[in-house]
């Protein structure tokens, strides 16, 4: 690994920022306009009901899930930004390697997401005053898994799009959209049928969303989920770089990389 | 004898039941220009992609720098570079911040000094701060060569480097080429289409035609073995004909070192 190439990766993406101020959409805008549905969601659901402390549940629930969703994104979103410029061939004919490449656009997706996720709560804060950070450093275990997982479902899409290339794109943007519905991340993993619970349970994001009501609601971190969560992220994300280095052999098997480029 | 810096030998690559390069052997020595021809369909590209490591040889080997690509494919992309007009760099940075990049990418020791340098030679220093997709076609062909310089490569992979050029424009390029070439004793491997250019800059050529080598030599010879005028007249008669004409090398040519 040498963190000068890995560097370099990580300001490429960094100065798309810098040069196009119409990028910062996706990352003011896009979790400005989301705070605001369902703080106001929240606020109406807290009339309704005794639970007075819904808009923060929904609050720290969306902040999870950008974290999840912008991390994600980090990953597929750039490597895509790599055909879209026909950067693609002119990185891999430089000495990096497809692991530098990678951590590269890991470490991308954090910087992002520290960004959105700072913005998220002086917001939430301001506009709601709901301080975020009153769950404490109970959050900090929860986004670390949301983050292994966010990289592990970018890895995979990355492989996808190697192998499908630009076709793929709607892949990258909505993957995480896709299984939102999915992740129990507004509302208890109860509320699905058994036979789904099931099958969800082999899904990190149940659990830790799960996890974080437990915390709003008083009762600290349940150590079951958390265990269910970092164990399941470590098979998917052993399954996500398996996946991606198989693509990359077949990518220079059959000459993806170059039909990538047209 | 000198060592070959590059040396192919049985280079074989199908798409399943398609053979795009068919068993090829080539050398190339030290400082020489050697040019990759053959109409559209050859193998060129194929042939190139499996120098850069960026496809897997079916079959044969592929020594670079006295490295096995792909198996030592760091260390040779380190001593190389490659320059195409059909790769860009990211077009809504500006050109500094792409080239700080790719200097970091080669991790280039004082790079922006060395960025700064090369711009002088190829006449690109006013276009530093100007987005990348605000060049011209000539512009963007020098900042591509910038870019490939960067490194100090002991060989350059040029593919069709003044495609999309006016005559002005590709006449600058290629002088420039000739120029940086001859100080630095380095290594030229590209392609090109255009018959004219091969016969000014090329030492040795080799002439692919439906994956097989079958012409190789200085241009001179290479139209001399064809009873062709011009290397376009053979290009020409090439890309018409039905059948692949029988390869001929000269017999002084070494094969493989």
């Amino acid at each position: 690994m040498n963190p000068t190439r890995i560097w370099a990766i990580v300001l490429r993406h960094l100065a798309v920022y810098r040069s196009n101020l119409a990028r910062l959409n996706e990352l003011i805008l896009w979790p400005f306009f989301e705070l605001l549905l369902w703080g106001f969601f929240g606020t109406y659901v807290g009339r309704l009901s005794s639970l007075g402390y819904v808009v923060a549940v929904l609050l720290g629930a969306l902040l999870l899930w950008t974290v999840f969703s912008r991390v994600q994104q980090g990953i597929a979103i750039s490597f895509l930004m790599e055909l879209w410029s026909r950067n693609l061939m002119n990185i891999f004919v430089t000495p990096i390697s497809v692991a530098e490449y990678l951590v590269a656009l890991m470490i991308f997706g954090i910087l992002k997401v520290l960004f959105v996720a700072t913005f998220m709560w002086a917001l939430a804060w301001a506009l709601y005053h709901v301080n975020l950070l009153t769950v404490g450093p109970a959050l900090v275990p929860l986004a670390v898994a949301l983050i292994l997982f966010a990289w592990a479902i970018g890895t995979f899409i990355v492989g996808i799009v190697l192998r499908f290339g630009q076709g793929a794109e709607s892949i990258a943007w909505m993957f995480a959209f896709f299984l939102q519905p999915f992740g129990a991340v507004f509302f208890p993993l109860s509320v699905y049928p058994q036979w789904l619970q099931n099958i969800l349970w082999w899904i990190p994001l149940p659990h830790i969303f799960e996890a974080l009501r437990s915390v709003f609601a008083g009762n600290g971190l349940p150590p079951h989920h958390l265990a269910w969560a970092f164990g399941l992220n470590v098979i998917y994300l052993l399954g996500a770089f398996t996946f991606l280095g198989y693509m990359f052999e077949q990518a220079r098997e059959k000459g993806f990389l170059l039909k990538l480029q047209e | 004898m000198e060592s070959a810096i590059i040396a192919v030998k049985d280079l074989r690559k199908a798409f399943g039941k398609t053979v795009a390069v068919d068993g090829i052997s080539f050398t190339v020595k030290r400082g020489e220009i050697f040019g990759l021809l053959g109409p559209n369909g050859a193998g060129k590209t194929t042939t190139i992609a499996m120098l850069l490591g960026l496809l897997t040889a079916t079959d044969g080997t592929i020594m670079i720098l006295d490295h096995s690509m792909p198996r030592h494919r760091r260390q040779i992309l380190s001593r190389v570079n490659f320059s195409s007009p059909y790769v860009n760099m990211p077009y809504g940075l500006p050109v500094m911040t792409n080239l700080r990049i790719f200097a970091r990418l080669y991790t280039v020791p004082r790079a922006e000094q060395k960025i700064r340098e090369l711009a002088e030679t190829f006449g690109v220093a006013h276009l530093l701060s100007r987005r990348t997709m605000t060049l011209s076609s000539g512009e963007t062909a020098r900042v591509n060569l910038l870019k490939a310089f960067l490194n100090d490569p002991e060989i350059l992979f040029l593919d069709e480097p003044t495609a999309a050029l006016d005559p002005e424009a590709a006449d600058t390029v290629r002088s420039l080429l000739l120029r940086l070439q001859k100080e630095r004793g380095m290594t030229l491997f590209y392609t090109s289409h255009n018959m004219q250019e091969v016969e000014r800059l090329s030492d040795r050529i080799i002439f692919l035609h439906r994956g097989k080598i079958i012409a190789e030599g200085t241009p001179d010879s290479v139209m001399r073995q064809f009873n062709q005028g011009t290397l376009e007249d053979f290009f020409i008669s090439l890309a018409r004909s039905k059948t692949t004409p029988p390869a001929t090398h000269p017999p002084h040519e070494e094969t493989m070192p």
